[in-house]
């Protein structure tokens, strides 16, 4: 168990710097998810915290410990990789006790260990089989039991679920979040899928171009995103983006509609709208020209642009609708759950 | 391709059969020549039927001097000098060449790609090319008349280090990495991860590189003047030039039978690793 410090950190190709002084405090049994699309540098910032990328500059201390010259074996940590990284000639068992026979640990202890790790992920009638006789979520599980029998300090995940169908992902992230929960050893997590980085982490670190744009915990991230690029990021269905006129409490959009927002700010703003804050209401000042239903059951996605422009808009609505196309549909949103950016710089512009 | 038709299939047998035979009938007549005794085989036409001079043949063949009124050596003793030299060439071969692809593939050091390229180069020095200079070398060394002589200078293999480096470049970084993170070094990783994964292209290459070693011609030709050093490759073409006034066939033909079964051995045995490691991609 350990605390990581990220202070400063810096990474470089030759002139070309991928990730701008990250900083980050990460407590003790947290789990916290690196989540970015893909390129924004968060599998080589985990990559640095396993060692094995270099630091340019900056400083990684874990457990109190500076650890940018040491090697990823003596940084007591354990990795999961996307594709398992398993050991294809070797048996699950022997995947398993691998690192622990490297550290000359006595055999029982050893076998003790693996019994075990195999008996929390329920992969013990697997335990002499090769990787390749496994299901992917079964080899899902042995990279898993990999990383516990070494009782690490820190677990770093990069993209475990990726390789696994849908249906599994879901299982095997409630699964991953149990073990964390259940072993509370700090974790790293790196993901493109913002549903796994907010059903997964206590907190989140969004990622854009080697930037950290925001690092907090889901709900302050949904509630309060700092940036279009959190805000159209976190959330699905993506939030709405407007440019809009403020003034004196009211945000006018283009093509008409007035509506008030939380702020006092004047002048022009990029104005943020989650689909699913976008309540039904024949009066409200939105309205939406509907180009396109999608069904999901439970409610209804209704795509369409804000009439006589061509900025698109999603609502979320309850329950099915069968709007024709062209027909409008008008909503309105409470202040409060307006988002308001600064179109320079797309930062949130506090109330 | 399942195809029933009648006339295809009639085809396709008859020019299987037809290659068959024409690998398998010398092969035959050299058998059928082992077992027949001298007189019989200077007569016209030659026999296609095994005789009953078999074990004679062999037994003259193996432990006397080979042929009557020359100094050879016993092909016992060819025999062994031949699978001494094959096997040192091809184990040689293969762990001089599992090295230095280790590390070209796994090492960054100034000039990799130069001395790899230099490696590389070396596919156009086959020894027959640099003959002169290499003998000068090996018998400066005193390596004359020496298992050492005979294989050392044939083991520097191009061929074998770009197999292995392309086996090696198939390896997924992330073994490395996660070997890394269990506390391995260079060397553990060598022999617990590599050394396993490339189990059966080792295994391919060692048949290519045994056959090559047993079929060594014009070097030890050169290098051993010692008729205790002969191999037996060297001593068939030996036989056959001191057959010129009486062809004693029977025992060439012996000893070209005797020739031919190790390598025949080493395939049969090692075919199914051997198929793996040259179709085999993934890891």
């Amino acid at each position: 168990m350990a605390d990581i410090q990220l202070k400063d950190l810096v990474k470089s190709y030759g002139p070309t710097e991928v990730l701008h002084h990250i900083e980050g405090d990460i407590n003790d049994g947290e789990f916290i998810v690196i989540v970015g699309p893909s390129g924004c540098g968060k599998s080589t910032l985990l990559r640095m915290v396993a060692g094995l990328e270099s630091v340019t500059s900056g400083e990684i201390s874990i457990g109190g410990r500076r650890v940018n010259e040491l090697e990823p074996s003596a940084r007591d940590i354990a990795m999961v990789f996307q594709n398992y990284a398993l050991y294809p000639h070797m048996s699950v068992r022997q995947n398993m006790a691998y690192g622990l026979k490297i550290r000359k640990l006595p055999k029982d202890e050893i076998n003790r260990r693996v019994e075990e790790a195999a008996e929390i992920l329920e992969i013990k009638q697997y335990l002499d089989r090769k990787p390749r006789q496994l299901s992917g979520g079964q080899r899902q599980r042995v990279a898993m039991g990999r990383a516990i029998v070494r009782d690490p300090q820190v677990f770093l995940f990069d993209e475990p679920l990726s390789n696994l169908d849908a249906k599994l992902r879901v299982q095997m992230r409630l699964e991953i979040r149990k073990l964390q929960q259940r072993l509370g050893v700090t974790s790293i997590y790196v993901t493109h899928d913002q549903v796994e980085a907010m059903t997964l982490g206590d907190r989140l670190m969004v990622l854009n171009g080697g930037y950290v744009e925001q690092f907090g915990t889901p709900i302050e991230l949904y509630d309060r995103p700092a940036s279009v690029f959190v805000a159209g990021f976190i959330g699905s269905p993506a939030m709405n983006f407007f440019p809009a006129e403020l003034s004196g409490g009211q945000a006018a959009l283009p093509g008409g509609g007035v509506l008030p927002v939380a702020s006092a700010h004047s002048g022009t703003a990029t104005l943020g709208l989650r689909p699913e804050h976008l309540m039904q209401d024949p009066a409200g000042p939105i309205a939406i020209e509907v180009e396109l239903l999608e069904q999901l059951g439970a409610n209804t996605l209704i795509h369409g642009r804000l009439p006589g422009t061509d900025l698109s808009i999603t609502a979320s609505v309850p329950g099915h609708a069968n709007d024709g196309t062209g027909s409008i549909r008008r909503f309105s949103v409470a202040p409060e759950l307006t988002h308001l950016f600064d179109p320079a710089t797309g930062k949130r512009l506090e109330d | 391709m399942v195809e029933n038709r009648p006339l295809t299939a009639f085809l396709t047998h008859l020019v299987l059969i037809l290659g068959v035979l024409a690998i398998a009938l010398p092969v035959w007549i050299t058998f059928v020549a082992a077992t027949h005794d001298q007189l019989r085989m200077n007569q016209a036409p030659l026999p296609l039927w095994p005789g009953d001079h078999f074990l004679v043949n062999m037994k003259q063949t193996l432990f006397g001097s080979g042929l009557s009124g020359t100094e050879t050596a016993p092909v016992w003793l060819m025999l062994l000098n031949s699978l001494a030299m094959a096997l040192m060439i091809s184990t040689g071969k293969i762990a001089i060449s599992l090295l230095s692809a280790f590390a070209i593939v796994y090492f960054k050091f100034p000039f990799r790609m130069t001395f790899f390229w230099m490696i590389f180069i070396t596919l156009m020095l086959p020894v027959e090319v640099r003959i002169l200079p290499t003998f000068e070398v090996v018998a400066n060394l005193g390596m004359l008349n020496s298992y050492w002589g005979l294989s050392v200078p044939l083991i520097a293999s191009a061929t074998a280090t770009f197999m292995f480096r392309q086996v090696f470049l198939t390896v997924p970084d992330e073994l490395l990495e996660s070997a890394r993170i269990d506390g391995a070094g260079p060397l553990r990783f060598f022999f617990d991860i590599l050394l396993p994964l490339s189990r059966t292209n080792i295994a391919a290459l060692f048949v290519i590189l045994f056959i090559f070693g047993w079929n060594q011609y014009l070097w030890p030709l050169l290098i051993t003047t010692d008729t205790s050093m002969t191999t037996i490759v060297m001593s068939i073409k030996q036989m056959l030039e001191a057959a010129e006034q009486s062809p004693q066939w029977n025992i060439i033909m012996t000893t070209a039978l005797l020739a031919m079964i190790p390598p025949v051995f080493v395939v049969i045995a090692m075919q199914k690793l051997f198929v793996q490691g040259l179709t085999e991609t993934d890891k």
